[in-house]
């Protein structure tokens, strides 16, 4: 496939805007109850504006306002996030098979979000119920504790030593998750739905906190784009060249894990994501991460809005997970992917 | 001036590099050069902040472990010997990196200088035609001058090589030292470079460093530190007369 030039300016942004955009609404419109394009916009205006809508948008405004387009927003949020988090892990640890969860920092949330399943705990005082707050707080506790690990084997701080910590860190929290789920007893049901990935039932709240995250820690990744090149060319290269290696390293990976700690806690385990969409994209735009970085951000978002589409309508009424969606699919895709270069 | 004073470089128990000292001033190509595990390539990893040593390494009087690493960039660029790249980048994005410690800020006015440099390396190395080329297809050859470019773009004022023609055949090994001199002729400038091949130290080194087991053997200018003496105690081997033996088989021809 012939890669886009060296230098594209805005107008392959707007594509990708355009391209996302439309992905959404159709997204918002499609489903179990289907809803016209204008029917829909009419009621998100009205919703907006927040005057009512009349009778004859009265089901139109039930499905779209409370439900349909919170999940949306919040799919696609979720989406862009994890390609973005996937897309700088492959160029920071120069690993094509790295992604965000590759650092163990996933499994830290799922095993704080089960834990808070299988024994109800709720944090009254705070404003989100207790999975969320539970999954973030052991996001961030994994963190410190691979980082910590890593620092003490070699306070270099070196890709390599941080892939196995991340993935004996993995290894660990799945055994731990296993004995809680072991004692979890009635809610087994829901401990199992929620590892398998859902963003079914998200709320606006829900989006406001991927929203802000995104913002905050995806500027972050955009602006670390030429380290990135730097580090996916080669660790020395990027030291020789004058990146503060270990400043960039650690700076990249807490951004990585504040986004994936946030989209476990509302998403569940959602694999392949990470892993798949940036390699798509890189065939397209190629390796530059100026390039390749937002273009996995929209990617990602249409990637998964689409997965989200297939797992409530292939059998609706009945759903599927869709962690397990992405995973068919983005299985399927990477080995595609994975023979065409082989065979280049 | 590069001055490195009593480094040692510890791996575990073993000290890889043992209390060594040496000064590179501008227009000096040094060649440190000794058997495999003597600690050549170790010292170039200290002096670019790759591994933790002790001892000092200043650059015009500045340690280097406290310079950030853009400035340290700008003072010294550095050439390996192994590169693999993962990703299809193009030959002209690798080399537009070396321009990465020359930019400072969000909003700098480089622009224009970073370009001609660019520019330059790719002409100098010959890579020009090739720069839109994924480096996955280069040879090794090319893939090599596409670093020498990028180092060239990167425009420190010492360069450190190590074994940067190892792997590569005649022709590319001429080219690269060729290429090495002539980037060596202006005023303020100076080489480090850790080499296999003698006779290439002999050829274009102006001083040099033996080393054996991490320790320094001789220090000064090439033709002393070369002599028969010091190469055959640390080679165990008649050297001179090896390289010799080597010459003779192109005699009758």
């Amino acid at each position: 496939m012939k890669r886009i030039g060296e230098h594209f300016g805005g107008w392959i942004y707007a594509v990708f805007a355009l391209v996302t955009l439309c992905v959404f609404f159709a997204c918002v419109c499609l489903g179990s109850v289907r809803i016209p394009l204008r029917e829909t916009m009419r009621v998100i205006a009205d919703a907006i504006r927040g005057v009512p809508s009349g009778e004859a948008y009265s089901l139109a405004r039930s499905v779209i306002i409370p439900i349909r387009l919170p999940r949306v927003l919040c799919v696609a949020l979720v989406g862009a996030s994890l390609s973005l988090a996937g897309a700088s892990m492959q160029g920071l640890l120069k690993n094509p098979l790295a992604d965000g969860s590759t650092i163990g920092v996933s499994s830290g949330a799922s095993l704080g979000a089960v834990i808070s399943i299988a024994f109800g705990i709720t944090f009254p005082k705070l404003p989100f119920a207790g999975t969320m707050v539970m999954a973030i707080l052991f996001a961030l506790l994994s963190l410190l504790i691979i980082l910590g690990l890593a620092w003490r084997l070699d306070c270099s701080l070196s890709t390599n030593t941080i892939i196995l910590i991340g993935v004996i860190f993995s290894m660990f929290a799945s055994s731990v998750m296993s004995i809680v789920i072991t004692f979890a007893g009635d809610h087994l049901k829901s401990i199992t739905f929620w590892t398998m990935g859902s963003l079914q039932g998200s709320s606006y709240r829900n989006a406001a906190v991927l929203a802000g995250t995104l913002a905050a820690a995806g500027t972050v990744l955009l602006l670390h784009a030429r380290e990135l090149n730097a580090f996916a060319i080669g660790e020395d290269n990027a030291r020789a060249v004058g990146v503060n290696v270990r400043r960039v390293r650690l700076t990249v990976l807490i951004a990585v894990s504040c986004l994936i700690g946030v989209c476990v806690s509302i998403g569940g385990t959602i694999g392949f994501v990470g892993l798949v969409t940036p390699h798509m994209v890189r065939m397209i735009v190629g390796p530059n991460h100026k390039r390749l970085l937002p273009a996995s951000l929209f990617s990602g978002a249409v990637f998964l809005m689409l997965a989200d589409l297939a797992a409530r309508s292939l059998f609706s009424p009945r759903e599927l997970p869709l962690g397990v969606v992405t995973s068919m699919v983005g299985a399927a895709v990477f080995v595609a992917i994975y023979y065409r270069s082989r065979r280049r | 001036m590069l001055k490195v004073d009593r480094l040692t470089v510890q791996y575990g128990a073993l000290a890889a590099v043992n209390d060594c000292s040496f000064t590179v001033s501008d227009g000096q190509w040094l060649m440190i050069i000794g058997p495999n595990g003597a600690g050549k390539s170790t010292i170039l990893n200290a002096v670019s902040q790759g591994v933790p040593y002790t001892g000092t390494i200043r650059f015009d009087g500045k340690d280097l472990k406290k310079t950030d690493a853009a400035t340290r960039a700008r003072s010294i660029g550095v050439l390996s010997q192994n590169h693999y790249v993962g990703y299809a980048f193009s030959v002209e994005e690798v080399v537009r990196l070396g321009r990465y410690a020359h930019r400072g800020g969000l909003f700098s006015s480089h622009r224009a200088e970073d370009e001609t440099a660019v520019e330059e390396a790719l002409e100098r190395t010959g890579l020009t035609p090739l720069r839109r080329q994924s480096v996955l297809t280069l040879s090794g050859g090319e893939l090599q001058r596409t670093f020498l470019a990028q180092v060239f773009a990167q425009n420190p004022r010492y360069l450190l090589l190590d074994e940067p023609t190892n792997h590569l055949d005649l022709v590319y090994q001429k080219q690269i030292f060729a290429l090495i001199s002539e980037w060596l002729k202006v005023p303020g400038r100076a080489v480090v470079s850790v080499v296999h091949d003698l006779s290439l130290a002999k050829a274009y080194g102006t001083q040099a460093l033996l080393l054996d087991h991490g320790r320094t053997v001789a220090l000064g200018d090439t033709r002393t530190v070369t002599s028969a003496e010091n190469l055959n105690a640390v080679y165990d081997m008649d050297v001179a007369a090896w390289m010799r033996s080597m010459l003779t088989q192109w005699e009758d021809e």
